[in-house]
């Protein structure tokens, strides 16, 4: 049965985002035109990769992405990551 | 040849250094070490002959490899290899020929990181840490000075403590990262290797063009035979390329491994 995973990579908390900040700044200064955003923060850019993968039921193929995770989607010296796994209909 | 220094440079897709860093190498082994200056010396080698009289015998290995010869050096050139998608190296890290250079690595060959090599390196977890995009997200292309911070390594051991040498860096990605543990451990085991610094040689602290920890150019890893570094000494090894600065990390390991030199 097919399931579709959707891991979701950020840099950890601890590491600079530069390109967030870069993001960020943006926001507040550009985005609005004549309209600023001041009351936005903590803008972080990460990634998101989907992937369809057979299995029979969510939750082992939550663990198996979560090895490819841990192998080579995320880097865990500097990146965390998220599972979603939903049902592919 | 006989008695000289085998080497291999990895050829990944899209690496970009494998030609210069071959060359260096012909070069260097074509000259001799101090003191053994052969009369072929003044040959410009294209790269494609061997020369009967090389101390490095050098030869590119495609990265679909999954067994290799025993070589005494490995290095991984720079390049984008492919595409530098997900992260630097992340892809690469998982070639076949990876498995034979971690092999050959733990049996004390050498192996040398240049740039995307570096950061190959970290992928693998040869060497610790991990390259970030540049602090000013801005792909840097110029030249850099560096002090040797280590001149006890085999990749070192022709430059001296404290010397002030010019390397070219071009990457996007070589802002060092490593836990405050890790980099206390690498300050105190000696593996930092090179710094970035101000011409005269002075490092006040965050003087790295790509905001790397500690300013951090170059690591080896617990052993000492393995060497990571953001900057390329294979671009600047003959007058016609505006230096000879780089010569020194061939030269260290031609010492190394020919001259009996532990380190």
């Amino acid at each position: 049965m097919p399931f579709k995973a959707k891991v979701t990579v950020m840099f950890r908390k601890s590491i600079l985002d530069p390109q967030g900040a870069a993001v960020e700044r943006a926001l507040k200064s550009h985005a609005g035109g004549d309209i600023s955003f001041p009351d936005i923060s903590s803008v972080r850019v990460g990634k998101v990769v989907e992937l369809t993968v057979d299995g029979t039921s969510a939750e082992s193929v939550k663990e198996k992405v979560k090895v490819l995770a841990d192998r080579i989607l995320a880097n865990p010296v500097m990146e965390e990551y998220t599972v979603d796994v939903e049902p592919l209909s | 040849m006989m008695g000289g220094m085998k080497a291999a440079v990895v050829v990944f897709p899209d690496s970009n250094g494998d030609c210069d860093a071959k060359r260096a190498l012909e070069k260097i082994g074509g000259q001799g070490v101090s003191g053994d200056v052969s009369p072929l010396s003044k040959i410009d080698f294209s790269g494609d002959g061997v020369n009967p009289l090389s101390k490095i015998d050098v030869r590119f290995v495609w990265h679909k490899e999954s067994s290799i010869e025993d070589f005494d050096l490995i290095v991984l050139p720079g390049g984008f290899t492919f595409g530098d998608y997900l992260r630097t190296g992340a892809i690469a890290r998982y070639s076949p020929v990876m498995k034979e250079v971690v092999r050959q690595a733990k049996r004390g060959a050498k192996v040398l990181g240049i740039c995307n090599g570096f950061q190959i390196l970290t992928e693998a977890g040869l060497l610790p840490g991990a390259l970030l995009r540049n602090r000013d997200l801005l792909f840097l292309g110029r030249d850099v000075w560096l002090r040797v911070e280590n001149d006890a390594t085999p990749f070192t051991n022709a430059y001296a403590k404290g010397q002030v040498i010019r390397l070219p860096i071009a990457h996007g990605d070589g802002n060092y990262f490593i836990d405050d543990e890790g980099y206390k451990r690498l300050e105190e085991e000696g593996r930092i290797v090179f710094r970035y610094c101000s011409p005269d040689g002075d490092a006040p602290s965050g003087i790295a063009p790509n905001g790397a920890k500690g300013d951090i150019a170059g690591i080896v890893n617990e052993e000492g035979n393995v060497l990571g570094l953001m900057p390329h000494p294979e671009r600047l090894v003959e007058p016609i390329l505006g230096g000879r600065d780089g010569r020194g990390v061939f030269e260290s390991l031609l010492n190394a491994v020919c001259g009996g030199l532990k380190r």
